[in-house]
Order: C-alpha cells, then sequence, then structure tokens
C-alpha cells in the first residue's frame, strides 16, 4: 500500500508538467499581455493551451475579462474542445462586455444550424447563459428551431433555455409563445424532455404564481405519471414536486397517483424519496381512513425515513428536519422506529440535536423507559448544547408521559448530583416546568433544589428557582432569606430575574404576611423607584396598588390557580403545520416557517394547504385560501393600541423610557393597567381586570419556558390578603405624590400659550359625539366633532361637569397620530367648572406634531388633565377637515397623473340613496374643498373629475359617475397613498349626504 | 436552483468557483466561514445556512468543502445530492477528491460541472454518459494528446443518453466477459456498558462490477429475500418485477456502479460479533485512571473476525496511557485524545486484552463523561443478516459470462458506551 503510494507521487512528479496546475505558473512579463500573444497565436495548440490558461484564471476568480476580444476571436473552430472553452468564458464575461458579445451571436446563429446535434444543443445552451438583452433578439430564432428539433437531446436543452430566457426577458418570452411550445413540450414522446419541460415551467411558475402556467388536469397528470418512471432522477424530482401542487378529484383518483408514486420511496436518491413522500402525504388526506390502502401505505412509509437516517450526515440533517413534521402530523408511521433516532457519539452536534427532538415526539408509555435510559447517558457526553438538550428532553417527557412522571424526576436529581454545573441549571429549569405540570406532587425535592443555590449563574435558572421558592413558600422555612438573598444584588440581575424576584416575593407576602413585609416594601421600591424598566416598574406599581387597595383581591389574583403547562407547547400550530407538510423536502421544511416568511422574492408565494379528506366535504375554495393569506400578513409597522398608551402615559409620568421592550399584546389588559395607573381605581372595579387574562391571546402558563414573566401572569398574580392591609399605608400615600408632580409640571407649560376663536361655518361637519362619558372620567363628560373653518381645523368639544366638585386647571395634549395634528393653542376653559355646568370649547389645530401612522388612520389619542386626574380617549376625525383649499389641481397635471399611477391601486366605492344633481353634489363637495376640475357627460351620465390634497401633501383624484335618475354614485379613486382612500371615500358619504 | 459553487480547503481558502447563472461575490462565502468558526469542528457545520440573499447549502467531503449558494426555494435534499455527486465523479475520473488532484485537472473539472448542471438544472450525472463526453485523463492521453492534438472531448453526442436505459452506453466490447457482485454489510450498533444492545442495524450494499458485451439482461434472485424489506435501487433495475416476485431484473450499466443497498432494522435480531468486556475508570486522588479491554467473539457463525480495532475517545484531562496489549499494539495520540487498538484478527483461544494506567492532568477536576468505544472489524464470506444469492442469471447476449459473488460484513457506526 505505501509502496503504491509513493510509486503514485512519483508518477506525480513525473506528470506534473503534464496536469493544469502549469496554467497557474506566471511569469514576470504579466500575464494579461503574455496570454494576449498567445490567444492570437497562429498555432491551433498554443490557442487551445492560452485558452486553458483563461479558463484556470477564471475559476480561482481572478479577472480575465481584458481578453475577452481575444478570446471570442478564437470561437470559430472546428474544434470542439476549443469550442466548449471558448463557450466557458463567455458565460462568465459576457454580462460585463455586452458590445462585445455582440460580436459572438453570429456564430452562435450559424452553430444552431450545425449537423451535429451535440453543437446545436451547446449553441442553444451557451447563448441562454448570456444575459445580455442584446443578444435575447437574436435568441429567438434558433430557440425555436431548437424546440422543435428532431433530436431530443436539443428539445431538452431547448426547454432548459426557456427558462433562462424568462429569467431575463419575461415579456419577450410570452410574446414569442414560448411558453405554449413549452407546454406542448409536456406531451413528448422522449421523458427526459418532458422532465426538463417540467423544471422549466416550474421555474418559471415560481416566478410568477399567477400565471396559472401549470394547468393540471387529470390527462397531463396521466403523462407526468407516465414520464415519472422513465426520466432521470432529477427530473422525477421536478415530476414529482409538480404532482404534489395537483388537488385530485376524488379518494380514487388519490388512491391511483399514490399506487403510481409509490415505487419512488425505493429510490436510491434521498431527495427523489422526500418528494414522493410529500406526495404521499398530501393525497393520504383525501383517502378515508378505514380504507385498507390507507394502512398499507402507512407501513410503506416508514422503511424509506428510516433509510434516509442511514445517508450522508447532511442529508439526514434535512431528512430529520422533514422526519419532525411528519411525526407530528402521522406519529404512528415512525412509532416503533425509536431506535434508529438513538443517537451515536460521532453524530455531527446538529444531527444529535434533531434526533433529540424526534426522540421526544415519538416518546410514549412503551418506549420511555428505553428513551430515559438513553436521555441520561447523553446528559454525560462531551458537548455542551447537547447536554443541556438532553437534560431539558427529559423534563419534556415528563410532562408528555405522565406515567413517567416519576422517574424523571428521579433521574433530574441523580444529573443535579452530578454536581456539573450546566447540567444542574438546566436540570432545575425542567424541574420548575414538571412543578408546573404537576402542582403539589414533588415538592420533596425542593431541598435538593435549594442546595444548589448557589452554583446557579445562569439567569434562566435563578428565575426558575427564584420561582420555585415563591410558589411554594408555605413550605420552604427560609423562603424569606432565601429570596432575601437574590435581593442584594437586585439591579445586576436580568430582567427575568427581577421580575421573577418581584413576582415570588410578592407571593411570600401573601403566604407569610407578618414576618415578610419589610422585604416586600424593599423590592417594591426597588421595582418602582430605582429601576428604569418600564415591565418591571409597571408590574411594580400594579402590585402595590393591588395590595394597598383590595388585599383579597389581591389574593385571589396572584395566587390563583394557573393553567397546567402541556407538552402542545412544543407542536407547530396546526395550520403551519399543515402547510409545512405541503411544503416537505423544501427549505420552509428545513427552517420549519411557511415560505412567505422568508423566501427571497417570492413574489406572493401562495399558500398550500393540505387537500380535506372526502368525508369532510368539499376542499377548501381558493377565495377562503386567500383570505387566510391575507390574514397572515403581519401588521408590521402600525403598533399597537397598548404601545400608543404607554407612549402617552410615559409622557406625562416619567422622563421618557424608550429602551424597555413594547409592553404585552393584550390591549384590553393594557387599559386597565393604564387606568389603574392613572389613579381610575375607583371607577374601575378589579374584577374586569381579572376576566381580561384568561382571555389574553398568548397563553404563557403553557409555556413550559419562561414561567412568571410573561405579561399575562400580571393579571395572575396581583393579589392581596385581608390581614395586611396595615402595612401599606405610607407606600400608597408615597407613591401618587411621586408622579403627580411631573404631571402637573408637564402640562402646565401648556397654558402660556393664546388660542383662537370660532370661525364662521363653511364645509360640513358632523354631529358631537361622547368621547369620554363621566363614568370614565370621574364626572367629566366630554363631547365633541371636528370642523375646517376657513382654513383653520378646528376641534370643538363640550365639557360638562357631571361630579359633585369644582374642575379647574384644565389642559389637553395629543398623541403623536397619523397627521401631525397639535392643538395650535392650550384649552380655553378660563372659569372654573362648577357641578353640573356646561361649557363649550373650541380648540384650533395645527398638523405640525410630531407623525405616526395610527390603527385606523384617523384615529386621534388624547390626554385631558383637570384639577382631579389626567383621562385619555381616543376619537376619530373626519379626513375630510384636512383637505386643503388650494387642491384644485390643473387638468393637464389632473391627467397626467392619472395615467401614472397604476390602475391596480384604483379603488371603486358607491354611494347609495344620494338624491342631488351632479351640479350641486360637485357645489356641496366644494365646501370641502373637494374640487371638481372637469366634468364630461356620457350617454346621460355626467363623470365629474375631482381632486384634492391634504395637509401632508398627499393628492387624491377621483372620478365620481352620476346618472340622473340613478341615486347610486359611483366613485373611482386613485392615491399614491392607497391607505386613505376608504376614510376619503367616508368623507364623500358623509359630506353628500348631509 | 442551484446558482453557484465554490470549494473550500479545510484552511478556508477558496480555491475553485463557478457560476451557472449571473457572477455572486465570493464574499457570501463569509456566512459559511462564520458558522465554520462557530461550529469548532468542520464536521459540525451546519449544512444550510440562511444569509440576507442567499441560502448556502454545503457537504464536507474528504476534507473540503463543497458550498453552493442558491437564490431560490429549492429541495435541499436535491442539492446535497448533487454535491455528493459531483464529488463522486471526482474521484471517479481522478481517483481523489483533493484539492491538489483538483486543482491539477481545473479545466476538466470546469468542463464537468457545466456538463453536469445547465441553468442549474442537473443535466448529466450518470458517469458513464460523462466519460463519452469528456474523457477522464491519463497519462498515456495526455502524451498522445500533446503529439497528436487530440482532445479530451467527446465530438459526438453519447448514444445512451437518451434512450430508455440512459446508465448504459451502446456497442459495448469486451473479450473476457465477467459480472462480479460484493454484498457488503454494516453493522450500526449500541452497546451499553452492561453489555446489552441498545440498537442494532445492518446496512447492506450490493455494489456491482460488471464487463458485459452487448446488451446483457440479468436477473439475480436471492435465497431469503424476505429480510429485504426496505431497499432502494440505482434505476436499472425493474421494479416492479421486484414487488411481484422479489427478483432484481436489470439491464446493468457498464463497469462499477451499486446495484442496491438495504436496510435491516433493529426490529429484526441482528447478531453482533463480537462482545467487550471493559472497565474505565478514573481516581481523583492520584490523578491516574485505569483502563481494562478484553473482546472476545460472539455470534460469528463460525468465522474468523479480521481487522479488529478498538478506538477510544479519551476525555482531555487524560495526558498520557501505559498500557499492554496481549496482541497487537496500541497508539495513544495527544493532540486529538485518540487511543487506538489495533488487534488484527481474533483468536477465540486466547482474547485480546489490553490493560494498564492513564495518567491525568492533576489538579483538573475528573472527567464528566465517560469515553465510547468504537469497535472496527471484518469478517471475509459472510452477509451477517443472512442474506445469499441464489443465482444470477443473463438474457439477451448467448456468450457465457463468468460470475461471481463475494459477501463481507464489516462493523460501521459500531459503539460500546462505559
Amino acid at each position: 500500500m505505501q509502496e503504491w503510494a509513493n510509486q503514485l507521487c512519483e508518477n506525480r512528479q513525473f506528470g506534473s508538467k503534464m496536469t493544469d496546475s502549469k496554467y497557474f505558473t506566471t511569469t514576470k512579463k504579466g500575464e494579461i499581455f503574455e496570454l494576449k500573444a498567445e490567444l492570437n497565436s497562429d498555432k491551433k495548440e498554443k490557442k487551445k493551451e492560452a485558452v486553458k490558461k483563461v479558463i484556470a484564471s477564471m475559476t480561482v476568480g481572478k479577472d480575465v475579462s481584458a481578453l475577452f476580444p481575444d478570446v471570442v476571436n478564437c470561437m470559430q473552430t472546428d474544434n470542439l474542445e476549443l469550442k466548449k472553452l471558448v463557450y466557458l468564458y463567455l458565460m462568465n464575461y459576457a454580462k460585463s462586455q455586452p458590445d462585445m458579445a455582440i460580436m459572438a451571436v453570429n456564430t452562435f446563429v450559424k452553430d444552431c444550424e450545425d449537423p451535429n446535434p451535440l453543437i446545436r444543443a451547446l449553441a442553444v445552451r451557451t447563448m441562454g447563459c448570456i444575459r445580455v438583452d442584446k443578444i435575447t433578439e437574436y435568441l429567438c430564432e434558433p430557440l425555436r428551431k431548437c424546440l422543435k428539433d428532431e433530436d431530443p437531446y436539443v428539445r431538452k436543452t431547448a426547454a432548459v433555455c426557456v427558462a433562462k430566457l424568462h429569467d431575463i426577458n419575461a415579456q419577450l418570452v410570452e410574446d414569442q409563445g414560448f411558453l405554449d411550445t413549452l407546454k406542448d413540450l409536456i406531451s413528448d414522446s422522449n421523458p427526459m424532455v418532458v422532465a426538463n419541460a417540467v423544471a422549466a415551467l416550474s421555474e418559471i411558475a415560481e416566478s410568477h404564481p399567477n400565471s396559472n402556467l401549470m394547468d393540471l388536469n387529470p390527462q397531463t397528470i396521466n403523462k407526468l405519471l407516465t414520464a415519472l418512471n422513465e426520466c432521470t432522477e432529477w427530473g422525477q424530482i421536478f415530476i414529482l414536486d409538480c404532482l404534489a401542487n395537483y388537488t385530485p378529484r376524488d379518494d380514487r383518483e388519490s388512491q391511483s397517483i399514490c399506487e403510481r408514486v409509490t415505487p419512488r420511496l425505493s429510490h436510491a436518491n434521498s431527495a427523489v424519496v422526500l418528494s414522493a413522500v410529500k406526495v404521499l402525504m398530501k393525497f393520504m388526506e383525501m383517502l378515508p381512513k378505514d380504507l385498507d390502502y390507507y394502512g398499507t401505505l402507512l407501513k410503506k412509509l416508514a422503511p424509506p425515513l428510516v433509510t434516509l437516517l442511514s445517508a450522508e450526515p447532511e442529508l439526514q440533517y434535512v431528512a430529520l428536519r422533514n422526519i419532525n413534521l411528519i411525526v407530528q402530523r402521522r406519529p404512528e408511521i415512525l412509532k416503533h422506529e425509536m431506535k434508529v433516532f438513538f443517537v451515536k457519539y460521532n453524530d455531527p452536534i446538529y444531527v444529535k440535536l434533531e434526533k433529540l427532538d424526534i426522540m421526544i415526539r415519538l416518546a410514549s408509555q412503551a418506549n420511555i423507559a428505553q428513551v430515559l435510559a438513553e436521555l441520561k447517558e447523553y446528559a454525560t457526553e462531551v458537548d455542551v448544547d447537547f447536554v443541556r438538550k438532553a437534560v431539558r428532553a427529559i423534563g419534556r417527557c415528563a410532562i408528555k408521559v405522565e406515567q413517567s412522571a416519576e422517574r424523571c424526576v428521579s433521574t433530574l436529581l441523580d444529573l443535579i448530583q452530578t454536581k456539573v454545573n450546566y447540567v444542574v441549571q438546566e436540570a432545575i429549569v425542567v424541574i420548575k416546568d414538571i412543578f408546573r405540570k404537576y402542582p403539589n406532587k414533588y415538592e420533596s425535592v425542593i431541598a435538593t433544589l435549594c442546595e444548589n443555590l448557589d452554583s446557579l449563574d445562569e439567569p434562566e435558572a435563578r428565575a426558575a428557582m427564584i420561582w420555585i421558592v415563591g410558589e411554594y413558600a408555605e413550605r420552604i422555612d427560609n423562603a424569606d432569606e432565601l429570596l432575601e438573598s437574590f435581593l442584594e444584588g437586585f439591579h445586576d440581575e436580568s430582567t427575568q430575574v427581577q421580575l421573577q424576584l418581584l413576582t415570588a416575593i410578592v407571593k411570600l407576602f401573601l403566604k407569610k404576611p407578618t414576618e415578610t413585609q419589610e422585604l416586600v416594601q424593599q423590592v417594591l421600591s426597588l421595582a418602582t423607584q430605582d429601576s428604569d424598566n418600564p415591565d418591571l416598574r409597571d408590574r411594580g406599581y400594579i402590585y402595590w396598588r393591588l395590595l394597598s387597595t383590595d388585599p383579597v383581591a389581591a389574593k385571589e389574583v396572584v395566587l390563583a390557580e394557573k393553567p397546567l403547562i402541556s407538552e402542545e407547547t412544543d407542536l407547530i400550530e396546526p395550520t403551519l403545520l399543515e402547510e409545512l407538510i405541503c411544503h416537505i423536502g423544501t427549505l420552509a421544511s428545513v427552517y420549519h416557517k411557511p415560505p412567505s416568511a422568508f423566501v427571497e422574492g417570492s413574489r406572493g408565494v401562495q399558500h398550500k394547504r393540505l387537500p380535506g379528506s372526502t368525508e369532510s366535504g368539499e376542499s377548501e375554495s381558493p377565495d377562503t385560501a386567500s383570505a387566510a393569506a391575507v390574514s397572515d400578513a403581519p401588521p408590521a409597522v402600525i403598533p399597537s393600541q397598548g404601545d400608543l398608551l404607554g407612549d402617552l402615559l410615559n409622557l406625562d409620568l416619567t422622563p421618557p423610557t424608550t429602551t424597555g421592550p413594547p409592553p404585552p399584546a393584550s390591549s384590553g389588559m393594557q387599559m386597565g393597567a393604564m387606568d389603574l395607573l392613572g389613579g381610575g381605581l375607583d371607577s374601575l372595579p378589579p374584577i374586569p381586570l381579572r376576566m381580561d387574562t384568561p382571555q389574553s391571546p398568548q397563553l404563557p402558563h403553557q409555556s413550559p419556558s419562561p414561567p412568571d414573566y410573561s405579561p399575562t401572569e400580571l393579571g395572575g398574580d396581583l393579589g392581596g390578603s385581608p390581614a395586611i392591609g396595615a402595612g401599606f399605608g405610607a407606600p400608597p400615600a408615597a407613591m401618587p405624590a411621586s408622579f403627580s408632580a411631573p404631571v402637573s409640571g408637564g402640562l402646565d407649560d401648556l397654558f402660556d400659550l393664546g388660542g383662537g376663536v370660532g370661525m364662521p361655518m363653511g364645509a360640513y361637519s358632523a354631529p358631537k359625539t361622547v368621547w369620554l362619558p363621566a363614568l370614565k372620567a370621574k364626572g367629566l363628560e366630554i363631547s365633541g366633532t371636528f370642523a375646517r373653518r376657513s382654513g383653520v381645523i378646528q376641534m370643538e368639544m363640550t365639557l360638562t361637569n357631571k361630579a359633585m366638585s369644582v374642575m379647574t386647571d384644565f389642559a389637553i395634549q395629543f398623541n403623536r397620530n397619523s397627521f401631525g395634528l397639535a392643538p395650535a393653542g392650550p384649552l380655553q376653559v378660563l372659569t372654573p367648572l362648577s357641578p353640573n355646568q356646561t361649557i363649550e370649547v373650541t380648540l384650533p389645530l395645527n398638523t405640525v406634531g410630531p407623525v405616526m401612522k395610527m390603527e385606523p388612520l384617523n384615529n386621534l389619542q388624547v390626554a385631558v388633565k383637570n384639577n382631579i386626574d389626567v383621562f385619555y380617549f381616543s376619537c376619530q376625525y373626519p379626513i375630510s377637515m384636512l383637505f386643503v383649499e388650494d387642491g384644485k389641481m390643473e387638468r393637464q397635471v389632473f391627467l397626467a397623473t392619472w395615467k401614472d399611477i397604476p390602475n391596480d391601486s384604483e379603488a371603486q366605492f358607491q354611494i347609495k340613496d344620494c338624491h342631488l344633481s351632479s351640479d350641486a353634489a360637485s357645489n356641496k363637495l366644494q365646501g370641502s374643498n373637494i374640487f371638481t376640475i372637469a366634468k364630461r357627460t356620457v350617454d346621460g351620465q355626467d363623470m365629474l373629475y375631482q381632486s384634492m390634497k391634504l395637509t401632508n401633501g398627499i393628492w387624491v383624484l377621483t372620478e365620481m359617475r352620476v346618472q340622473a335618475g340613478n341615486p347610486v354614485y359611483t366613485v373611482s379613486l386613485k392615491c399614491r397613498a392607497a391607505e386613505v382612500s376608504q376614510w376619503v371615500f367616508q368623507s364623500y358619504e358623509a359630506v353628500l349626504k348631509n | 436552483m442551484i446558482h453557484s459553487l465554490f470549494l473550500i480547503n479545510h484552511l478556508g481558502d477558496i480555491f475553485l468557483e463557478k457560476h451557472w447563472k449571473s457572477v455572486i461575490s465570493r464574499s457570501v462565502c463569509d456566512y459559511f466561514f462564520e458558522a465554520r468558526e462557530k461550529a469548532v469542528d468542520p464536521e459540525n457545520v451546519p449544512p444550510v445556512l440562511q444569509t440576507p440573499h442567499h441560502y448556502l447549502i454545503s457537504i464536507y467531503r474528504g476534507k473540503l468543502f463543497f458550498l453552493s449558494v442558491i437564490q431560490t426555494e429549492v429541495p435541499p435534499l436535491f442539492v446535497i445530492e448533487f454535491l455528493h455527486r459531483v464529488a463522486d465523479t471526482f474521484q471517479d475520473y481522478f481517483g481523489g477528491c483533493s484539492e491538489s488532484v483538483i486543482s491539477d485537472n481545473v479545466v476538466i473539472v470546469y468542463e464537468l460541472l457545466e456538463e453536469m448542471l445547465d441553468n442549474g438544472f442537473p443535466l448529466a450525472t450518470e458517469s458513464n454518459v460523462l466519460k463519452e463526453m469528456i474523457r477522464p485523463p491519463n497519462i498515456l492521453r495526455s502524451v498522445v494528446n500533446t503529439l497528436t492534438g487530440g482532445s479530451n472531448v467527446g465530438e459526438t453526442l453519447p448514444q445512451g443518453q437518451l434512450s430508455n436505459i440512459p446508465w448504459r452506453r451502446a456497442g459495448v466490447k469486451y473479450t473476457n466477459n465477467e459480472a462480479y457482485f460484493d454484498v457488503t454489510e454494516e453493522i450500526d450498533a449500541i452497546v451499553d456498558k452492561s453489555g446489552t444492545t441498545v440498537s442494532a442495524e445492518i446496512q447492506g450494499v450490493i455494489e456491482a462490477c460488471v464487463k458485459l458485451s452487448g446488451m446483457p439482461d440479468l436477473t439475480m434472485s436471492f435465497m431469503n429475500p424476505r429480510l429485504l424489506d426496505d431497499v432502494s435501487f440505482h434505476p436499472c433495475v425493474r421494479f416492479r418485477r421486484w414487488e411481484s416476485e422479489r427478483i432484481l431484473s436489470f439491464i446493468p450499466p457498464d463497469g462499477n456502479f451499486t446495484l442496491m443497498t438495504y436496510h435491516i432494522s433493529s426490529q429484526n435480531l441482528v447478531a453482533i460479533p463480537v462482545y467487550v468486556k471493559q472497565s474505565i475508570s478514573f481516581f481523583e486522588a492520584g490523578s491516574c485512571g485505569r483502563l481494562d479491554i478484553t473482546i472476545g467473539p460472539k455470534q460469528t457463525m463460525g468465522k474468523t473476525v479480521e481487522d479488529l480495532k478498538v478506538t477510544v475517545h479519551m476525555p482531555k484531562a487524560v495526558l498520557n496511557a501505559n498500557l499492554t496489549a496481549s496482541q497487537g499494539n496500541y497508539t495513544y495520540d495527544f493532540t486529538t485524545k485518540l487511543l487506538v487498538w489495533d488487534i488484527g484478527k481474533l483468536n477465540p483461544q486466547k482474547l485480546p486484552n489490553l490493560r494498564g494506567s492513564l495518567s491525568m492532568q492533576t489538579g483538573v477536576p475528573n472527567p464528566e463523561e465517560n469515553p465510547s468505544l468504537n469497535i472496527d472489524l471484518k469478517i471475509q464470506q459472510l452477509a451477517i443478516s443472512g442474506l445469499k444469492v441464489s443465482r444470477l442469471d443473463m438474457y439477451g447476449e448467448t456468450y457465457k459470462p463468468f460470475k461471481g459473488v463475494k459477501y463481507v460484513t464489516k462493523a460501521g457506526k459500531f459503539q460500546v458506551r462505559t
């Protein structure tokens, strides 16, 4: 062996002049210069060597584009190898030298006529790779010929070329009718041609999801299935992926397709296998479960999936990610195959982690003993990430298989005894989850856990331990000491530990009020006064309030029975899972995300759904599917209501703290919380607050990882005890003082400004509505409306005092809003408002305030302050008050703009029951700054062209059609900011009907 | 589809790049290098990486990374399979797949890549077809080419490529017609410290070397085909025939190919050929440890176990090993912490034993992990699953070929935990 190797070495030295490495040697003269000379040499052999040198430089990323003309000159040759080499070069550099590339066109066209099919195919293939617009024009004719070539090798090359051309110039391909030719190729007699046509069509369809290129009907499906048996492995993948998009008409068709696809499960190429699995998983949905064939199919799916795991690790990884989806959808397929997922110590780490995940998903009462033994083994391995995940897996097993919980706990205790730092921490985190699943069952282990308190240095483990201490405070004698020890370094802890500590101490206090008063006061002041984290501060205030006002309720809330966690949380959400099953074998299945979430340039990826089984009736109609797609779109730009209120509040209460994470999603909850802070406690009984909690969309109780620091827990944990009221005299008294000062301070500034007065009537304004009911504002009722009078936007309000005491010191402030509305002066309430008195106030507004997009667009959030408190409300203003007086557009400009805005951003509305003539309507609209630019009458139908301009410079263009005698107007609207359309329409309706 | 390919050596240098669509800057590989850094071992680099604009799918073969860049949704298995196929082709053409071999043949490599993929679609990946289009290099040919100005590119279209049997070229002629089949089985097993089998399965493969003239049509039947319920075949095998009669019927490709692979799962009883008695312990006090390993035959079906080798991946704290082997040699590599004991043939009368002490780094706590033992072995003339070929027949040609079947059993991932 050794000898043989030596010999090989010698041969290599001898042969070194013969290898391509010589092409890398350079001389001093300058490489490019020398190559140029050689390329222009008369000797054919020298030319070829020179081109090879050029190619060699190209492969290592050197720029040899300067040699373009010289290389192209070598192209006209009958030496096939030289020709190929030149073509290789051209493909790489044509883009950077488009003018030069034209020189090559003639040769290409000539080669497309060559008697040798190899050369014809080579030419058409290379031309397609040259991504230069100028070349594409010349490509059409040769391509058309090649698509109909007698030689299938040329046809299949041409099919791919259509996809290439489409990528460069889609319009051209459509105009030339290549797509139809390509569709015809699906019926070609040669399976390779069919496969390539399918591949090309799929690629084109991917970039144009709505083009309906792959018109799948039973006939084409039949052709594809026939080609499937005969084409290459790669072609099989394309065909299977294409089949997966088809929805069979009934279960019989579904079964017959499945029968013809199952042989692919035995293919040596794993990609073919996985694509076949995808088709089967999808079509299986349509088969009735009592069918014999259904059972057979389930059995057939297991072996190929297992075989994938004996392939190379990279393949294993992708297979495992997909198996993870499959076992969630149909656990029965692999339930007996647990052992193949056992981890070998020399598996790459990414394979180990995936195997572990699947082991837990497959764990059941039948195999749990084996699984636990394995997991315990893994917990002693070297790789830290893997060990951690193994420990976590033990916890998940306990939660999943109830019968095994006790075994799991004792295994975890064994692991804690090893004293390996990260194992202990991980074990404590999962034991916390076990407590949450089986409360009051395993507290006997708490003592052991407490022993390890000092070694915990990771926030998650510390938080978990604190949660345990708080939850079981009554059984831990020195709970107060333990928690106090954490309190010392409160400010150095991470947020999750701080929040946990706060809650745990409040729990402790509610359980043992007598000894822990000092502790709880300490933590509350740490949380509310010394912290700049809004989450922590808010939670602190809420506890404080709750404890001081209604300790009974506090106890009910904080110590409420919490829902148990379950293993469900680890599962992928069912609709997403369904979609992912349709994408088995793709990147989406590797990332466990729908393609729309991450694929670059996925122009409107269609959401795929599993077909329903025939028993459940019709399959999904396209409408509902698209509706689902729409609702999936994330409302990213627009912050939640709660967020805004938070902003508003921060304005007044403290110096702005913008660093904190956004407040919780549940806006109802948030409102409640804010009212509490604003001092609205009297009017807002604590009960609705608690009712909010279970409705909130997220259920963090069920999530095994983070326990108490999720926002909703806040509601669940508020509470108090009857015995403790006394302890709270001081803090609540101190608190309002601490923040009422900055409030009045901030608002007082507003009073310095002068104000405007009422304006004569002009445009329409809506009647007043109640914005702030007296019930919510300690007796102050505000109703109001908006108007635009003589070019000034006004907020007209009626303030009524329904309380028993006099109100003074009024002030107003707006939150940031879509159009930057802000008060142009202070609120003019000069005399005190005595009980039962009503006063009319007009507040001029400007549009130079800070801008933030609101939902709905015309929402305005307002804070009004008086001597009693600060109140918040929100109202909506008619967008017509933002139409400015110079909103009349030039006719020419109007025409050009109308054309310029694409048709798909045109919105159309109808106004019903409007009996005005077109002139009367036009006059009425003019009063609200909607200007009619032109009028045209066609067939007794009046077309009014109108324009308006918003304060922020957005133009809106409309066409209104009025038919005499028809009470329905049609308004077509075009605007570059499409969001305003519906509000403009509302304004039309309001103005015309009043 | 596959957009570009980068070949990267173990030092992290890109030594070859090929773009099938537009040129993508090699800076895209930086994301890969980052992941490579994080993974510490090259084996642990995740095969699929996401970057802001591309996806990087890579395989690690022969100390090289084959890194492909893709831009659209594409089945990752498709890409990985293709990359392995590229590596296989290099292996086939140049007899190796190292950086130096590839750089020596860079032009052929480039031509091959161009021939294998068109616009990201696989074009010709069958080695038979490729070899007709681009001839593999050999010294004699390059000498001849230099003298005569010939080339290594085929001038005509390979005939087989578009027939219904793309894997076989027409007009094959041999003076000696022969067909050899190697049945190789690998045992993947995990045995726990008490000697019980945790899991055991067999990966089997039938490799063929067929040198037959014309268009031979072969059938192969087995004594016990029931064993084979999880199989994957070379495309040449007629699947229907297998389903109905459990017979392999095929027109073989010319030369070497993998006829089928099969998997015998842990649900069947898999024979474990050897047992291992071991004890490895570490003492904190003396900062030393003891090791004692004995191997004996278990279910060998009366055959001899050869090429027996034990590899132990020692914990970091183990500095040196001072052992005595009753048979064979042992080495301990201080840097990789690998203890390799090369035993050779297993003699049932005198069981091989390795024992002695391990010296440990002082002042370091005892290793937390227990080292696993990896066993390598070979048993000739035995397929441990019991699989046997009963007949091999040829139709379609008249000559009498020479036929042969060979069996061998090896240890795959055979681990003994301690």
